[in-house]
């Protein structure tokens, strides 16, 4: 696999999203509006780079047995300096995700990728790995925060496209499990055509 | 690697100590920023229900505790005459729960503005309590709350509530009430002629009583 395989695969082959379907309490909790989705795609990429780096450089030294509480640790600490440089520099997306960004730490597809990838290679491969999935779960999350405050109140990224409150369901809970269901209908059709 | 305990205890000794260590770092480092972030919003709420003012009023608070719930208030003066208070109320009566006010009262205990500085209501029904120039907003802004009969207009109040957002107008009514007689307890107990005011004047509050 080259270099260039390791980013794209986490766009299309392996989006966590709408092919590995990982991590679907963030991604359905926090996509009310295209700019949460944004913001908390950017920070778990954040997290999955650093943390891969990192369990990569240090996977000959952990003991098989204890792991899952290393890598956890590890990952645990990212997402708290995730959470407080964003409490810090940028106050209302984190009033806005809030919650949502400690739970980054049991997000499976970052235990996942330190698990499945990150343990097993070198950390510039591990890095690119993290960048390309990162990049695929941002996407995923931009795409359906980005219908969702389309359908549900008529804007995107804040920018106001037609009058009246929308489809509001679109914002609220059921409105996420529509709006994903119906974007991996369409990302499948996409899929199978170029297999 | 193989396992035994003495590489498992060694190992994740060292990586909880290096984690926290980092951690601590970052804390150190984000812990101004937090804290200007943090007085930048206060500020910020001040300004927005406050009638011109020339102090701090994060100096000059007085908290308080109004039917078991904490209320904040901020004392703004202007050339060293009481310009008003702004009173941070809460209520946990929303549709989901807790909502946070900002009410700004002038010398006259009149309502200047009102801001919202936390809710958890349901996008674009409750929430537009955060909205400008919103219907709850236009009924209290101007008014002194002891003229209005602090109830929505569907529980025979004088304010209009959001539409579709019963509770969460509710919710709202009950903050600024809250904040409003906090407001009196405070104004009464620093000065004397302010009592009067506020004995003469109970129908405000047991209007609101009703909901």
């Amino acid at each position: 696999m080259n270099k260039l395989q390791l980013i794209t695969k986490g766009l299309i082959k392996e989006n966590p999203t709408f092919a590995l379907v990982l991590g679907m309490c963030p991604t359905l909790g926090t996509t009310t509006s295209a700019a949460n989705g944004l913001g908390m795609g950017a920070a778990t990429m954040f997290v999955l780079i650093l943390s891969n780096i990192v369990i990569s450089l240090v996977k000959n030294v952990i003991p098989d047995k204890v792991r899952i509480p290393a890598f956890i640790v590890i990952i645990a600490s990212f997402v708290t300096v995730v959470q407080l440089c964003m409490e810090a520099f940028v106050p209302d997306l984190y009033a806005t995700l809030g919650v949502f960004i400690p739970l980054i730490v049991v997000n499976c597809i970052i235990l996942g990728r330190a698990e499945a990838f990150a343990s097993k290679n070198n950390a510039f491969d591990s890095a690119l790995d993290g960048l390309g999935i990162g990049l695929g779960f941002t996407c995923s999350l931009t795409v359906l925060g980005a219908v969702r405050e389309l359908l549900g109140s008529g804007s995107i990224f804040g920018a106001r496209l037609y009058e009246g409150d929308g489809m509001l369901i679109f914002v609220l809970a059921p409105g996420a499990f529509i709006a994903l269901g119906y974007l991996m209908v369409v990302f499948n059709k996409l899929t199978a055509k170029s297999k | 690697m193989q396992s035994t305990l003495k590489n498992m205890v060694l190992v994740l000794f060292l990586i909880t100590l290096v984690a926290s260590a980092a951690v601590g770092g970052i804390f150190k480092i984000t812990e101004e920023p937090i804290a200007q972030a943090k007085a930048a919003k206060t500020k910020a709420a001040l300004a927005a229900v406050l009638p011109a003012f020339d102090n701090d009023p994060g100096q000059d608070t007085v908290s308080t505790v109004v039917d078991g719930l904490p209320v904040l208030l901020y004392k703004a003066t202007a050339g060293g005459q009481l310009a008003g208070y702004a009173v941070e109320t809460q209520t946990n009566n929303g549709f989901n729960g807790k909502v946070k006010l900002m009410v700004g009262f002038d010398a006259d205990n009149q309502i200047v503005n009102i801001s919202v500085l936390e809710h958890t209501e349901t996008p674009g029904l409750g929430s537009k309590m955060a909205d400008e120039d919103n219907k709850l907003i236009v009924s209290f802004q101007g008014k002194n709350p002891a003229d209005l009969k602090l109830a929505v207009k569907k529980d025979g109040g004088d304010i209009d509530a959001l539409t579709a957002a019963t509770i969460s107008s509710r919710a709202y009514v009950d903050a600024v009430e809250r904040g409003y007689k906090a407001l009196l307890s405070v104004t009464s107990q620093q000065e004397a002629p302010a009592a009067t005011i506020t004995t003469t004047e109970p129908a405000g509050q047991e209007g609101g009583d009703n909901e």
